[in-house]
């Protein structure tokens, strides 16, 4: 569980109660991961049950209670930074859900619905990269947090990008005449703009693949 | 708003609200025949001053097609290609030279830096070529590289600058005197993730300023710093993505 580890790496910097762990927290992830206080008690809670933090003196006048490292929290939190995390890749999430529907059915054409989502990612790039702009004197950890999201964001252009393609391809190969019936050009036209025989032949694919009914 | 600004604007009101690059229904044929291909059809652009443009697309979407028609170094087969309220079809092949070194800068992929001349002499080379003065030549080069930030390496070659070094050298060549507008062409090469971001703060910049720029990439976090993100296809407008206001609810959204 990573709130627990998080809390056990603040720790390590000396003895401090929930309140204090949450506003570090904050600091630490640049105000991008939301944690409430109630979380932090628990996981401290917990914490303490495991015999990975104690109790640091009494309660303050404030009714607050710190928490400082055990040994054997010290000993787990150098196992979990030394140890490497697995990024969850199996991307089960609304988008893919949206594109692979469109793709699997004909209710609308699959390039259409991956056109839209590519245009809605791209404003999201472009408000990341305005906030990116602005942020010149933000802290680290939000400079940080900020470029996670703006290459997952381009991530996901690309994998729009990449899934239109297959479409199409997908969509010429179900019906071969319609892509080839156009005519192309020879192979020695380097010097026009790149070479738009792709181009006629990505044509016939794409009326293929646009023609799903909308009925 | 100061007196200064509303004054400046009271001199010529029309310049201002003038778009720096207006593109209109532009079409661009290449080749002959059978081997006839439409390059552009039917695009409209406009790019105002403090406006950065992405323009992306997959490759022979006709990216590079419309950053040279953009710039009049192929004339549009129809339609027409304003800069700074000058159609460069009705220019003389000799004006639109003119207008292009004076207003248009352009920074490539393809850095094209002369290895013999040191950088500054790259960065004023297009102004001498223009007439200007040696001495204004130079004192307006200093700025521009001042402004990219490799004022250090003023007297070097070429090769004698880091990549990141060079990518702006060519950055300064393509803003250096009164160019209002920047056509830049991946215009962060194969530079690493941080040089990148600081050309493109650069280029970021130079629009807030007052230029206006169009940029073509295929790098979809480039085009992240635009104000609008065009994405051609067959050499058609496929699609235009405006950046979002930027609200404490959007980055709670996002974030």
């Amino acid at each position: 569980m990573t709130v627990k580890n998080a809390l056990l790496a603040l720790l390590a910097g000396g003895p401090a109660h929930g309140y204090q762990l949450k506003l570090q927290f904050d600091r630490a992830t640049g105000a991008g991961w939301p944690l409430n206080v109630g979380q932090v008690y628990s996981t401290l809670q917990r914490l303490e049950r495991d015999d990975l933090v104690v109790t640091d003196g009494p309660v303050d006048g404030e009714g607050r209670q710190a928490y400082v490292l055990t040994a054997l929290g010290r000993e787990t939190l150098r196992e979990w930074f030394e140890g490497t995390e697995v990024q969850a890749l199996a991307a089960r999430d609304p988008v893919s859900l949206k594109v692979l529907m469109a793709a699997a059915t004909a209710v609308v054409p699959a390039v259409d619905v991956i056109s839209r989502q590519r245009a809605k990612a791209t404003e999201t790039l472009q408000a990341l990269g305005a906030m990116r702009a602005q942020g010149a004197t933000e802290s680290l950890a939000w400079r940080l947090h900020l470029d996670r999201m703006i290459l997952l964001a381009e991530s996901e252009i690309r994998w729009l990008e990449l899934a239109e393609q297959r479409v199409e391809a997908a969509a010429m190969a179900d019906d071969p005449q319609h892509g080839r019936s156009r005519p192309t050009g020879d192979s020695d036209d380097s010097d026009e703009e790149d070479s738009n025989t792709q181009d006629s032949e990505r044509s016939g694919a794409d009326k293929k693949a646009r023609k799903g009914s909308t009925s | 708003m100061s007196d200064e600004i509303v004054d400046s604007t009271a001199v010529d009101s029309t310049a201002v609200d003038r778009p720096v690059l207006e593109m209109v229904n532009v079409s661009l044929t290449l080749g002959e025949g059978a081997r006839r291909v439409d390059a552009l059809l039917d695009i409209s652009l406009e790019v105002h001053a403090k406006e950065l443009v992405a323009v992306t697309g997959r490759s022979g979407s006709g990216k590079s097609s419309l950053l040279n028609a953009a710039g009049g170094l192929i004339p549009a087969s129809a339609g027409s290609v304003v800069v700074e309220g000058e159609d460069l079809s009705a220019l003389t092949a000799r004006r639109r030279s003119a207008l292009r070194r004076r207003s248009v800068g352009y920074v490539f992929q393809d850095l094209n830096l002369v290895s013999s001349l040191t950088a500054i002499e790259n960065v004023s080379l297009p102004l001498e070529l223009d007439g200007t003065s040696l001495a204004k030549a130079r004192r307006q080069a200093e700025a521009a590289l001042e402004r990219v930030g490799v004022a250090h390496g003023a007297e070097r070659f070429p090769d004698e600058l880091s990549g990141g070094e060079q990518q702006r050298v060519a950055l300064a060549r393509g803003i250096v005197g009164e160019r209002r507008l920047l056509l830049a062409d991946e215009p962060t090469g194969a530079l690493d993730e941080l040089t990148a971001e600081r050309v493109m703060s650069i280029v970021r910049g130079l629009c807030d300023d007052g230029a206006a720029a169009v940029m073509v990439t295929h790098d979809q976090s480039l085009a992240g710093w635009a104000d609008r993100v065009v994405r051609l296809r067959d050499g058609r407008v496929e699609a235009v993505t405006t950046r979002p206001t930027i609200t404490p609810e959007l980055i709670n959204e996002l974030s």
